[in-house]
């Protein structure tokens, strides 16, 4: 394996990577409050389908990104109200926003461009452009670091920049500000909370509209950098990808980065190298791909330090009983 | 007693009758989907040639999944449907299930093997259409290095993998081909985006011609080479050269269309047997038309029409992977 070759592998993992980053952060930001979201899938797939049947009927992925975005803010509100006001079970109504969003998608899909559920493919305006950072065919020649800035930083679409700079205004939010720290303490132990004066709903609420306009960013990747059409169940389990990345990163921004880089990385591999040769044994595709789950339960079993989830998620805060 | 007697029988008279009127032809796509742009679209379209030239109805199902396979087949031959069509070679082993209990129902698999008197076969000579998109890959690369993205790892896809590298071979016995297939799963048929990363994963080992034949997965390969600088990509199963003019090099047709139509037409008369839709019936070929004529040279046309000629005299004999399960020029 030369070093081109390795540049070239970073860079498909980061394009992979980026859907899994924007999911693991919603998710990051709606856990830290207390709320378990298995719905992220659904929401990626309600805004890929959105923003790439907006972006299609419009010409402009602009106009995509902010029908996307709000589509996934009102399945987030659909998870708050069932979840946070009617007090339900959070993996309930997660699991139901899903399955809503695997049948809304296809047969609005239909009834809007009747073909079978897939957009028309976008071209032009309705798609992302591919950035090229300043310089970057300049330095291409440069050994060593000129491929890395040109092919693997440069020549993505503004989503992944923006995917990559949400990390550390993540971290700043959660761990540098009032709001933040509000936040995790409403995850962790929100009856103190709510005795310092702070509304816990409105907390809440407020983490799952970051979690839907995250998750609305890594569908509307999905559909428009990534791919260039929404086809059938798109998201292909990157919402759960997302949740076991998080886990894996135990809840931390930074590590949520290096968690869905490394999801990323084995789907690149998989990709590059069906079958991987290590010389004695040769791992078949389907280990490859199973790879993110099965590192998962490895870490579940706590093999690889403890992760310990916010200590209040899942439960419904009730003020008085 | 007389009269209740009456009633029963225009009762029954008018469910026979009903019954005959019912035998409409009906049809049922694989996990592609109807529109895929491709195989299902293919038979789809024949289907609708058939229902607009005589006015005809045909019912139609799209399967959502695997568990759906016999349901659909047993639906429709309660519901007096005949000729059943169905697409794909997974439908084989539900067929093989079924066609015993509706012995009067005349079913149709195309690409799948099933033996029963009542099931008509259609097959097609996919590597001799493979073959010949091969050679115009290999006239048409400028890297000598050429793709092949296949959907499911099955044998019918190898058949075409294989088929197309012998063309490869034959334009430029030193190129080399990356073969790689989407998946394992029937997922595959419909997985553009992990399409479009297995291409951009060949164009980066050089290739500048990537072959899809992976029905719905094909779109993001397509789409893949379109955005890369110089890139061609060849369709499969429809004409897909207009999805990306000038930058889609041809298609692999592969006659669905023309199958479909001719069995709708049989209708209830169809003979049942096996039907090899090969290069000299026209079943296979490549499509040529305003999208691609720029990239076709007159020395590429004269060389396929050649190989063409020849693969229908029996001069060249195209290796089919189906028959002996492996292939003389490519290792999967």
């Amino acid at each position: 394996m030369d070093f081109l070759t390795i540049v070239q592998i970073s860079d498909s993992a980061l394009r992979l990577a980026t859907p899994l980053l924007l999911a693991c952060l919603a998710g990051l930001f709606s856990e830290r409050a207390g709320i378990f979201d298995i719905g992220l899938e659904g929401k990626i797939l309600v805004s890929a389908f959105f923003s790439a049947a907006v972006a299609a009927s419009t010409g402009s992925v602009w106009i995509g990104l902010c029908a996307g975005i709000a589509v996934s803010v009102a399945f987030s509100m659909v998870h708050g109200l069932a979840s946070i006001t009617f007090q339900g079970n959070q993996l309930i109504s997660g699991v139901a926003l899903n399955f809503l969003a695997s049948g809304l998608t296809v047969l609005v899909g239909e009834a809007w461009f009747s073909l079978g559920g897939r957009t028309p493919s976008l071209a032009g305006e309705a798609r992302f452009p591919n950035l090229e950072l300043p310089f970057a065919s300049a330095v291409a020649d440069i050994p060593v670091l000129g491929p890395i800035y040109s092919d693997l930083l440069s020549g993505h679409t503004i989503l992944v920049y923006v995917a990559l700079l949400l990390v550390p205004v993540s971290w700043f939010v959660l761990y540098r500000t009032r709001f933040g720290l509000r936040l995790r303490a409403v995850g962790e132990n929100p009856a103190a909370v709510d005795t310092a004066g702070i509304s816990v709903i409105r907390l809440r609420y407020t983490s799952m509209v970051i979690a839907g306009v995250l998750c609305g960013l890594a569908g509307i990747y999905l559909a428009t950098g990534l791919g260039s059409a929404f086809g059938k169940e798109m998201s292909a389990g990157r919402g759960y990808i997302a949740l076991a990345a998080l886990i894996f990163a135990k809840w931390k921004p930074v590590p949520a980065l290096g968690a869905t880089l490394l999801f990323g990385l084995l789907q690149a591999i998989a990709i590059r190298y069906p079958k991987l040769d290590l010389g004695i044994i040769t791992l078949p595709a389907q280990f490859m791909e199973a790879l993110p789950y099965i590192l998962t339960v490895i870490i579940l079993a706590g093999f690889i330090g403890k992760a310990i989830p916010p200590k209040a998620g899942g439960e419904p805060y009730v003020k008085e009983r | 007693m007389t009269l209740m007697k009456k009633f029963l029988g225009a009762a029954a008279a008018v469910a026979v009758t009903a019954g005959a009127a019912l035998a409409d032809p009906a049809i049922i796509f694989d996990l592609g989907g109807k529109f895929d742009k491709s195989f299902n679209e293919a038979a789809f379209r024949g289907a609708q040639r058939w229902a607009d030239e005589t006015g005809g109805k045909f019912l139609e199902i799209e399967l959502q999944s695997e568990a759906q396979r016999e349901q659909a087949l047993r639906r429709f031959a309660e519901a007096g449907a005949n000729p059943i069509v169905t697409t794909g070679f997974a439908m084989s082993t539900p067929l093989s299930e079924v066609a015993p209990d509706y012995p009067d129902t005349k079913f149709v698999t195309i690409d799948g093997w099933v033996e029963a008197p009542n099931v008509h076969v259609v097959g097609f000579a996919e590597h001799e259409g493979s073959y010949l998109v091969g050679l115009l890959a290999a006239k048409a690369s400028k890297t000598g290095t050429v793709g092949f993205i296949g959907g499911m790892d099955v044998p019918l896809i190898r058949k075409f993998a294989c088929g197309y590298a012998q063309g490869v071979k034959a334009g430029n016995p030193d190129a080399t081909i990356i073969a790689n297939m989407t998946g394992t799963t029937p997922a595959a048929w419909n997985d553009p985006v992990r399409g479009g990363e297995l291409t951009k994963a060949q164009i980066a080992q050089g290739a500048d011609v990537v072959y899809a034949a992976a029905g719905g997965t094909g779109i993001g390969v397509l789409q893949a080479a379109a955005d890369a600088e110089g890139v061609l990509s060849i369709g499969v199963d429809s004409n897909q050269n207009h999805l990306f003019p000038g930058k889609v090099l041809t298609s692999m047709l592969k006659r669905v269309d023309v199958a479909v139509y001719n069995i709708m037409t049989a209708g209830e008369n169809l003979e049942v047997g096996f039907e090899a839709l090969d290069l000299s019936q026209d079943g296979v070929g490549y499509a040529l038309d305003e999208n691609n004529a720029s990239l076709i040279s007159e020395d590429m046309k004269t060389s396929v029409e050649d190989a063409k000629a020849k693969i229908i005299a029996g001069d060249i004999k195209v290796h089919d992977y189906s028959s002996d399960d492996s292939c003389p020029v490519l290792d999967f």
